[in-house]
């Protein structure tokens, strides 16, 4: 295939993909975009294949052939719970890749050497591309880690961190000064892999330093760096295709990002920096300011007032997630859709450990999406609702965010379930959420809550409905 | 620690501060309660079911006011009643201070502590104490009952052999607790009920009660006030709302007013003229009397009739029920004084916002009105059940947001400004006619291009499909595996083809799991 063949190729990929995001505005048009997207993958993938460039078809069949194995397989068999540690493995992936090809462009003799300022400018493009890939990488691989509970969810603080981050910053700066001149250090190659192990080390560090509940946004910005180390790339091999792609997925994880910092009411920069979002799991942490006589509730008293209730909204946390309590809930929401009672879901932004985690589990389990509504469109209904019932979440539901200035949480949109009648809490136990703050709705007069395991007790609710 | 319960003295006032049940509560508190002999009688509680309970009866008033630590009553005191307050004594009844300066002078020369139970904030923790709202349930219901009395109708319609009877309609103006248990009461009895109030929030308290929410016609301007009170309106809305009661008056058979605003005279809404518009027998019922009433011919505690229309202005309705309005009171009582701490722990404390809000007097200095609450929370007013409208916490909010923002927005710029001049100079510093060069900057352009298409695109991607959109870039980003086939075909397998072809390995697995388990997820989200 001659070279402009392939430009064409390149640039109706480039469209393909582009329609691809722009499908998934909503639910009807995604799975279209999907097929958009593998569609444009395939004619980028035979226009790179038949160009003049490619001759070793051998070590790409290869290398590809035990890839889709793994690929499909981990496809078909990821959980829908699991859901944040295979992305955050992806992201990892991509990352990795960006390293290879930049290191693999650094040693291949075959290259044109280029002189003077355009020298320069190629090899600042390889080694930042192996740089922001190798932060992907690890940074990636220790979210993998923290969400797959194989690290401690707690975020990691050392003395003089922000101190530290600088210094590999400012030794980076320098080590890519020297690959481009060779003044100290003459092999250049000694110093990207000097370069590529710093860089992995802040990876490692930046991630470390978040707490569990700011996972969604260092998922995100995982996302954005991975597409950008991919932008990278297509700077250093000259290639438009990867750079367009890199662009599309860097602003989609940025965006990302940003849309869940706005949920939380957080900067994006002191997310980054970490040192937030303490604790792990539901439990523990001492209660703050707010105490008081909290009612506590049985299954069959919950289910009496599910019965009762014209109207129920459910308001699914991580706690869901954790006690896969998702298909039980799905059986609830039948019974009393059939009893003629309405029932709707309120999804809050950062709900969960990956942007939109509820709405996949929930529709894993078959509530249709159209009963799923986000925060701002279901606020406003909650003082016309009977009953609601909050699952295995706490901080989305804190009116302290909305009151209390001192709060760590002021200021973050939070649904105002309170308004409701009633409401039920499944929680395992009184401790703190996520960011270690008491919550005054617990101890509201028309809250109760339903104390254990969120699974069991919906299992014991479904059955008294 | 003793507690008094004087007689009230007030004229036709039946109710008493502390009924039986209440006195028990109030032993296991730790107190001790002597009370004066026959208080609790008109309200059907004799001594005997007091001093079942451990209440020791005194004969006369003087006596449980110069033995008692702390004097309950539901009343203010009488000037003649103040006169026997014990020095340093405390006080706990309905007190009204805007408008009993004089009373307040005469007990701050006794160092008396005052507490008000019309000043208890009207936050959710102090609901339990709230008497205001119990005794508005009570006139609010007594309003109709009292109305039903004077009316010479049924309330509900019937169809009978004799012919067909039409059922009452019922007009109430003031949809705080008496306005919405009239409409309750009203609608139980069978009438149609229509209600109006300025805050447009109670809609839907009046209408989850069965009665019919007027509308003025009217730009929207809710009147709602704070603490669930409604504020003064502006003329012309006043003029629209007059207007409205004058067509109600000519086709409604009772009106019941309830429109109060905080510290002034009631508002003016019934005229004369509106009266004598009003079918013969029509009977009106001002529950706002007290304050100047809702209706000009209003008189209070009198019943007048004009043109043939029956108007109330009775101002005792709570006490017209004594004794459900004495357990509710003496109910706010109890609770009162155990969250002051009961006997063990009493204490008068001025950092609990329930007691500094109720604190009128304080051993000889004068605590009202309390400070305004630092940071009002939102306000669960107690009358209504309202909370703050979606308007008021934008406000707030934008509030201090604009100030942090302008700063932000003046450094954003200088930052924008700042990368503009930097890529100026490099690129002006870059040499011209060097196809690498150029090429550079071809690819720059469409990066920055494909930049902003992205962020263009993103944004209309809805959070519910966040997930599919985060496993469907991660597949399509494995297109960094064109990188890879770039670099394998060289003329020996050296080290650079083998990262080449590791690259090539991860990117397919990322490419083929992405776009798959996308599909799969995809393929769950039904409607």
């Amino acid at each position: 295939m001659s070279n402009n063949a392939v430009v064409i190729f390149y640039i109706v990929a480039a469209v393909l993909f582009i329609m691809s995001l722009g499908g998934l505005s909503n639910q009807e048009s995604a799975r279209r975009g999907n097929w958009f997207g593998i569609l444009g993958m395939l004619l980028a993938l035979i226009a790179v294949t038949a160009s003049e460039e490619v001759t070793a078809y051998g070590i790409l069949a290869v290398s590809m052939f035990p890839a889709v194995l793994i690929g499909g397989v981990l496809a078909a068999r990821v959980k829908m719970t699991d859901m944040p540690q295979l992305v955050a493995i992806l992201h990892s992936f991509v990352g990795a890749a960006a390293v290879l090809v930049g290191l693999s462009l650094q040693l291949d003799e075959s290259k044109i050497a280029h002189e003077g300022i355009a020298g320069i400018i190629h090899n600042i493009e390889i080694f930042v591309g192996v740089c922001i890939g190798s932060i992907t990488f690890t940074g990636s691989v220790i979210a993998f880690g923290k969400l797959q509970g194989l690290i401690s969810g707690k975020p990691l603080l050392l003395p003089a961190r922000h101190f530290l981050n600088l210094i590999i910053l400012v030794a980076t700066v320098w080590l890519g000064m020297e690959f481009v001149s060779h003044n100290v250090i003459t092999d250049p190659t000694t110093s990207i892999l000097i370069a590529l192990t710093l860089t992995g080390i802040l990876g490692v560090h930046l991630v470390m330093a978040i707490g569990g509940a700011d996972m969604p946004v260092v998922v995100s910005m995982l996302n954005s760096y991975s597409g950008w180390a991919a932008a990278a790339a297509g700077f250093m091999l000259g290639n438009n295709l990867l750079l367009i792609v890199g662009a599309l997925v860097g602003s989609s994880g940025l965006i990302l990002s940003l849309f869940m910092c706005r949920g939380m009411n957080r900067s994006l920069i002191s997310v980054i920096l970490g040192g937030f979002g303490t604790g792990d799991g539901g439990g523990g942490g001492a209660m703050k300011t707010p105490d008081g006589d909290v009612t506590s509730i049985d299954t069959d008293a919950t289910s009496q007032l599910l019965k009762n209730a014209k109207s129920v909204t459910i308001v699914p946390g991580y706690g869901m997630a954790v006690a896969q309590a998702q298909h039980t809930i799905a059986k609830i929401t039948k019974k009393l859709r059939e009893n003629n009672t309405q029932v709707l879901f309120a999804i809050h932004p950062v709900a969960g450990r990956l942007p939109g985690h509820m709405n996949v589990l929930l529709a894993e389990a078959n509530i249709p999406y159209d009963i799923v509504l986000e925060l701002d469109e279901i606020n406003h209904t909650f003082a016309a609702t009977d009953v609601v019932m909050v699952i295995g979440a706490n901080d989305i539901v804190n009116p302290s965010a909305l009151d209390d200035p001192n709060s760590p949480i002021a200021g973050m949109p939070v649904l105002e379930v309170w308004n409701a009648k009633n409401v039920i809490v499944m929680k395992r136990s009184m401790g703190a959420g996520y960011a270690g703050v008491g919550n005054p709705l617990f101890f509201n007069e028309n809250t109760s809550m339903l104390f254990g395991d969120a699974g069991e007790n919906v299992d014991a609710i479904l059955a008294s409905l | 620690m003793i507690i008094g319960i004087p007689k009230e003295i007030f004229l036709e006032e039946r109710r008493v501060a502390l009924v039986p049940r209440g006195a028990e509560a109030l032993r296991k508190l730790g107190f001790e309660i002597i009370l004066e002999t026959t208080a609790g009688e008109a309200a059907d509680y004799s001594d005997a079911k007091y001093e079942e309970v451990g209440v020791t009866i005194a004969q006369n008033a003087r006596e449980v006011w110069a033995q008692s630590d702390i004097i309950i009553k539901v009343r203010e005191p009488q000037t003649s009643e103040a006169d026997m307050m014990k020095e340093g004594g405390t006080l706990i009844s309905f007190f009204w201070p805007a408008k009993n300066g004089e009373l307040l002078d005469r007990l701050n020369s006794k160092n008396a502590t005052v507490l008000a139970m019309d000043c208890i904030p009207r936050i959710s923790r102090a609901q339990k104490m709230d008497a205001l709202s119990s005794m508005a349930n009570i006139s609010g219901y007594r309003a109709v009952v009292e109305a039903a009395h004077e009316f010479p109708h049924f309330f509900t319609g019937q169809i009978t052999a004799a012919g067909k009877i039409d059922p009452a309609k019922v007009l109430i103006i003031g949809g705080g607790v008496a306005g919405l248990a009239a409409v309750g009461a009203a609608k139980g009895l069978g009438a149609i009920v229509r209600a109006f109030d300025t805050r447009l929030a109670v809609r839907e308290q009046v209408e989850s009660l069965g009665g019919e929410f007027l509308e003025l016609d009217f730009p929207e301007e809710d009147g709602e006030g704070g603490g669930g009170y409604a504020k003064t309106m502006s003329e012309e809305f006043i003029k629209a709302e007059m207007k409205l009661f004058a067509e109600q008056a000519i086709e409604v058979d009772i009106i019941i007013t309830t429109a109060l605003i905080p510290g002034r005279e009631a508002p003016k809404l019934i005229t004369s003229g509106m009266v004598e518009s009003m079918r013969e027998g029509s009977v009106i019922v001002d529950l706002a009397s007290e304050q100047g009433g809702n209706c000009t011919l209003t008189k209070p505690n009198e019943k007048v009739v004009h043109h043939g229309v029956t108007i109330l202005g009775y101002t005792d309705l709570p006490s017209r029920m004594a004794a459900l309005s004495s357990r509710l009171y003496s109910a706010g009582i109890v609770h009162l004084l155990d969250e002051m701490g009961g006997k063990e722990a009493y204490s008068v404390d001025l950092e609990n916002e329930i007691i500094r809000g109720a604190l009128v007097l304080r051993e000889g200095s004068i605590m009202w009105p309390p400070p305004k609450p630092k940071n009002p929370g939102p306000k669960y007013s107690v009358d209504t059940g309202l909370r703050p409208s979606k308007e008021e916490k934008v406000e707030l909010k934008s509030e201090e947001q604009e100030i942090s923002f302008s700063v932000g927005r003046i450094l954003k710029y200088i930052i924008l400004l700042a990368i503009a001049i930097g890529i100026y100079s490099a690129g002006n510093s870059l040499p011209n006619n060097d196809p690498f060069v150029e090429r550079f900057i071809d690819q720059l352009t469409v990066f920055v291009l494909a930049c902003f298409v992205g962020w263009q695109v993103i944004w209309n991607v809805k959070p519910a499909l966040h997930t599919p959109l985060m496993s469907v870039t991660n597949a399509i980003s494995g297109i960094i595996i064109i990188g890879g086939i770039l670099q394998i075909s060289q003329s020996e397998i050296n080290a650079s083809v083998i990262l080449g072809a590791a690259a090539i390995l991860l990117a397919a697995i990322n490419v083929v799991g992405g776009f798959l388990v996308t599909n799969r997820m995809l393929a769950m989200f039904r409607q």
